[in-house]
């Protein structure tokens, strides 16, 4: 039993910029694998509810014009792991997705809730931050497009202005073309858990030499972060094992990890360069290069 | 033995209720103007409560009563699940309140709330203003019995609850003559047994005036008399009523909500009232399985004999006693009847710390006391330069084996067979070829532990069993136990010894699977892995009254007497020509109405089992190691028991297949923890507590080794507990194989493998630069 007070239900987008912009104080929900607990848990009392889940229009995954893969903000876990064009051309996203919860809960999870809960520990914020993925936001008086690296204010703290809804995200073509990519999940389970450390890796090879690398890490600092360093050190250089060994060593730079009764900050650390050895390794394999000696 | 039915995979009864969604829990029945109940908890590990007031809560409307320490019955109860004992000095510790005002964990219930809805009763919840003078609190049992410790239980001024220990031999002379002494600690996690269904109960006055109270219960016939203790109430003014069962596994071998239910209800003006935990709940304020520490010193030939062994336990039991005192005591004569020492001293201290109460769970301690000496055995074995197995072998006892304390004489005995079955299914001598020389991030290795356990509980508890049997009018019977199904199979075992024993097929068996004890035969429960053994031979017997009652109306029309007769595929036979005479079906009709001699065939029988059998098993396990992130995977495992005659395949494998994934989780996963500073639960749910998800479980692997053993129902023996014991120790035996890492503690998680493999240098310090 849950202390809701009203339930707003929308069919279109529109409408329920309108009912957001009218009443800010409204907790949107999507699939509410998250908000739910959160009212299991005693917060959010007598909260009042907006409701995404009529609106079919935000369950969109698709390609522009330009070769931007947009998807839908209500896109379910379920739906982006099984997609033909998120296997095509983000198959790393569609690891992520499935790496997610267990199938009931993929089912009903959306890829939006994931973001904008702002837990560093979610499965695709890692992945789409390496994919240099865009958010596209809109309330009653416009929309913005920002870089994932601009919606982070905080630990479970995003930038979502007054009546703002996360519309979709968008992967721009040169985030994904030609890439290679992998996501490790580092978690106690092999479902129904959330990530100690998540590492992504998505990268380009040409004449077996880095064109590009890009490292996403959830679970490492307060805030999903990028390896910039790592990057920056990887390009152009010749894919050797020394390579991809250093590559370890600069992900875990950035790192802020702490030590908790989860696990501590020395094994996080350890963890962190080990798993990023092994996932830029994939991401090269898969990218049609090889980092043998 | 050639039999029709035993022996046979007969497909469960509640399969298609269950799955279909149609078998009925607890949850699923409803009272009319039914109401709810919820617990206040303290947030305090040890405090008195010094003021109470609840007129603010009593005042929110739909609140129908609210309940405080000082509005119920202060009788000391014991919630334990035992057979009542006319001998004050064997029963259980009396240490518990309905409710309390002296908080002894985080979570003890301080007060209750009746509403009319669930979130009336949260918000009366908290406009209950409490205050507490709060206590220095202690969370191990060394800290416990110090000078001067926190005191928990006025009437136990040291913390501890129990330390009855056993001896026989010499054990000192042992070590003085020894070749050798191997001295080893061993300590295991406070975990918990994670049944499906909550802990969960509702109750109500009856017109007749009395309580009924309805509970997901393993020991229906026990929570009657628990609760009319509690309220200080004649037993027979409370009535239960145990439908299907999420599961159990000791946990509700225990009398949990089911007082503070009754009470409710009767604060309530005797309206129906529900109080079912919610998972966070259910972690802290039910049962733990006991962390224990364990000290072993054994001595040991040259050769490997092993001569005497010196067992210390100390067992965190919480906050109440519960099962704790006798926990320890049990699951140290489990070993006795599988290594032949000569002189054992076996010193138990079971101990009160402010944390969740530890209870009965699958294996009643003897999984702890296992890890330990099959993981010291193999500690020895590797000291001794001497195949681990070969080290076993070697000190075996024999069929014949009586053991000197209990008395209890081993028939039947199949290590010897499953360890060399094991060894062959595993393939481990070509696998411990193949694993010589590892380099490399993953490393396999394999290990094996071997189990004994019991049959129920003779000779220190009473194993009384009823069964009741009704022939029908078309010859099938209705049979009714007070055993009860908790989703082991009992229920199905039993109507396969009945059809057995009638000559009919099981589909004519009609077994009445809830348990009401105004109407269900007296048993005190699915515990003890006793009901195929204990409660089998009172079904055996109420079938053999019935078979011989209906062979003798068979003598009015046959002319035979019953001794030439038998019953086969529902017919009655003239058994040495096997010529059908008559149909069951017949004789039923007869036993009806028969206008002179109708009486219908019944019996109502129960047994007082004086006897037990010991089983035993043995655990294969490979496992590959990833020797940079400390995770630990098995690869394959097999278990291999001798539980005597299995009397359903299916249903054997099923309980290992259960028992086998709760050893791993506890091996590999599973912990309990706590805040060592406010003793504060960290993990109480399912995303922190990292129970096993069927991705996490290998394929296992059951095999039997099918001895006959004369004490049991067909030759059977129990199961039920025995596949949780060993597979913790194989693992741990294995990692040792894989690594060379001696891991002394479970469960091995990630995190800890990492710190030791540190420690031993098997992996490099780093020096992390960041930006
Ligand atoms: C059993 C279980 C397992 C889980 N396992 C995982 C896991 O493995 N990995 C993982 O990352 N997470 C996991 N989660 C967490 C959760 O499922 C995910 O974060 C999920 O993606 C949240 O999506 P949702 O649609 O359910 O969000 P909701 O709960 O509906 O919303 C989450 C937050 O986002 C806001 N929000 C949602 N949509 C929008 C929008 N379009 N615009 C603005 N704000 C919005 C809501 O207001 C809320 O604050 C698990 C949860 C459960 C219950």
């Amino acid at each position: 039993m849950f202390d809701i007070c009203e339930l707003h239900e929308p069919e279109t987008l529109q409408e329920a910029k309108r009912i957001f912009h009218d009443n800010p104080d409204l907790k949107v929900i999507a699939g509410g694998t998250d908000v739910l607990i959160r009212m299991q848990h005693g917060s959010l009392a007598g909260a009042g509810l907006l409701s995404l889940r009529n609106i079919r229009e935000l369950e969109e995954i698709r390609m522009l014009g330009d070769g931007t893969l947009s998807i839908g903000a209500m896109a379910s876990f379920t739906k982006i792991f099984q997609d033909d064009l998120v296997q095509k051309h983000v198959p790393v996203l569609s690891e992520a997705a499935v790496s997610m919860g267990g199938p009931q809960v993929r089912n009903v999870a959306t890829i939006g809730g994931n973001l904008c809960n702002g837990a560093v520990s979610a499965d695709s914020a890692s992945t789409l931050f390496a994919l240099d993925a865009l958010l596209k936001l809109e309330n009653l008086e416009g929309e913005r497009i920002i870089p994932m690296g601009d919606f982070y204010a905080g630990p479970g703290k995003v930038n979502l202005g007054p009546g703002e809804l996360l519309v979709s995200i968008l992967i721009p073509r040169e985030g994904y073309e030609g890439m290679g990519g992998r996501y490790i999940k580092y978690a106690m389970r092999k479902a129904m858990d959330i990530a100690t450390l998540g590492v992504a890796v998505v990268c380009k090879v040409r004449d077996n030499r880095f064109a590009e690398l890009r490292i996403g890490l959830g679970v490492a600092a307060p805030v999903p972060i990028r390896c910039f360093e790592a990057e920056a050190y990887a390009k152009g250089r010749e894919i050797t094992l020394e390579c991809v060994q250093e590559i370890a060593r600069l992900a875990v730079k950035p790192s802020r990890p702490r030590t908790s009764w989860r696990a501590s900050k020395d094994y996080r650390e350890h963890l962190i360069e080990v798993l990023a050895q092994r996932a830029v390794a994939e991401a090269v394999k898969r990218a049609g290069g090889c980092c043998a000696h | 033995m050639d039999h029709k039915v035993v022996g046979k995979s007969a497909q469960r009864l509640d399969a298609v209720a269950k799955v279909t969604g149609r078998a009925k829990y607890t949850d699923d029945f409803f009272e009319r103007g039914m109401l709810v109940g919820k617990v206040l908890r303290s947030p305090h590990a040890h405090a008195l409560v010094t003021r109470i007031d609840a007129s603010k809560a009593k005042a929110l409307p739909g609140v129908v009563a609210v309940l405080t320490p000082q509005d119920l019955p202060q009788i000391k109860f014991a919630t334990a699940g035992h057979p009542w004992s006319l001998d004050p000095g064997h029963r259980d510790v009396e240490d518990r309140l309905i409710l309390t005002d002296k908080a002894r964990f985080v979570g003890d219930a301080i007060a209750a709330v009746v509403a009319e809805d669930l979130l009336t009763a949260d918000k009366a919840l908290h406009l209950i203003e409490v205050e507490y003078e709060v206590l220095p609190h202690v969370l191990t049992a060394e800290d416990a019995m110090k000078e001067g410790a926190p005191v928990l239980h006025e009437n136990r001024p040291g913390n501890i609850v129990s330390s009855f220990g056993v001896q026989f031999g010499d054990v000192e002379a042992e070590f003085q003559a020894a070749d050798q002494v191997f001295e080893g600690d061993y300590e295991t996690s406070i975990v918990q047994h994670c049944h499906i269904e909550s802990m969960s109960a509702f109750a109500f006055v009856d017109t007749d005036g009395r309580i009924v109270v309805n509970s997901s219960t393993q020991i229906p016939h026990i929570v009657r008399r628990i609760v009319a203790q509690a309220l200080g109430l004649p037993w027979g003014r409370v009535k239960v009523i145990k439908p299907f069962i999420g599961g159990g596994f000791g946990n509700k071998q225990d009398v949990v909500v089911e007082p503070l239910t009754a009470a409710m209800s009767l604060a309530a003006g005797g309206r129906p009232v529900r109080y079912c935990m919610n998972r966070e709940e259910v972690f802290i304020d039910t049962r733990t399985r006991h962390g224990m520490k364990l000290h072993l010193k054994t001595a040991v030939s040259n050769e490997g004999v092993l001569k005497g062994i010196h067992v210390q336990v100390l067992s965190n039991t919480g906050a109440y006693a519960s099962h704790g005192h006798s926990i320890a005591m049990s699951a140290g004569g489990k070993f006795r009847p599988l290594y032949d020492f000569r002189a054992i001293k076996y010193e138990p201290k079971t101990v009160y710390t402010n944390l969740p109460v530890a209870g009965a769970m699958r294996g009643y301690g003897t999984p702890q006391i296992f890890f330990a000496l099959e993981s010291h055995l193999d500690d020895i074995a590797r000291k001794l330069e001497m195949d681990p197995i070969e080290l076993r072998q070697k000190n075996l006892i024999k069929v014949g084996h009586m053991d000197p304390l209990t008395k209890n004489v081993v028939r039947s005995f199949g290590i010897p067979e499953c360890i060399a079955k094991g060894m062959e299914l595993i393939h481990w001598d070509e696998k411990k070829k193949a694993h010589q020389q590892q380099t490399g991030p993953r490393r396999r290795g394999l290990g094996m532990a071997c189990f004994a356990y019991a049959s129920g509980t003779h000779p220190v508890a009473l194993e009384l069993a009823g069964a009741r049997i009704v022939m029908n009018q078309d010859g099938s019977v209705t049979l009714q136990v007070g055993a009860t199904e908790i989703g082991q199979g009992s229920d199905t075992v039993f109507a396969q010894i009945t059809a057995e024993t009638l000559g009919i097929p099981v589909d004519m068996v009609h077994v009445v699977t809830t348990q009401d004890t105004d109407i269900t035969p007296f048993d005190s429960g699915a515990y003890a892995s006793r009901q195929t053994f204990v409660t089998g031979i009172a079904v055996r017997k109420a079938a053999l009254e019935v078979r011989q009652k209906a062979l003798e109306v068979a003598t009015r029309r046959t002319g035979l007497p019953p001794a030439e007769m038998d019953i086969r595929d529902c017919m009655i036979v003239e058994a040495s020509l096997g010529r059908a005479v008559c149909s069951l079906g017949d004789v039923a009709m007869d036993s009806y109405y028969d206008r002179i001699l109708a009486a219908p065939i019944t019996s109502d029988t129960s047994a007082n089992v004086r006897i037990n059998a010991m089983s035993y098993g043995v655990t294969f396990v490979e496992v590959e190691v990833d020797m940079e992130t400390g995770k630990v995977e098995v690869t394959e495992l097999w278990n291999v028991h001798d539980s005597g005659t299995i009397i359903n395949p299916k249903l054997a494998e099923g309980q290992v297949h259960g028992g086998v994934s709760m050893s791993l989780g506890a091996a590999l996963l599973e912990q309990m923890l706590f805040d060592p500073h406010t003793g504060k639960p960290l993990n109480n749910n399912f995303l922190d507590y990292k129970l096993p998800t069927i991705l996490d479980t290998p394929k296992i692997n059951a095999a039997f080794v099918e001895t006959f053993d004369a004490a049991g129902t067909f030759g059977s023996k129990s199961l039920g507990e025995c596949p949780t014991i060993s597979p913790a120790p194989a693992v741990r035996n294995a990692v040792l194989d894989a690594t060379g890492v001696a891991f002394h503690k479970i469960p091995l998680y990630p995190q800890v493998v990492f710190e030791k493999f540190r420690e031993v240098g098997l992996l490099a310090e780093r020096s992390v630069e960041h930006v």
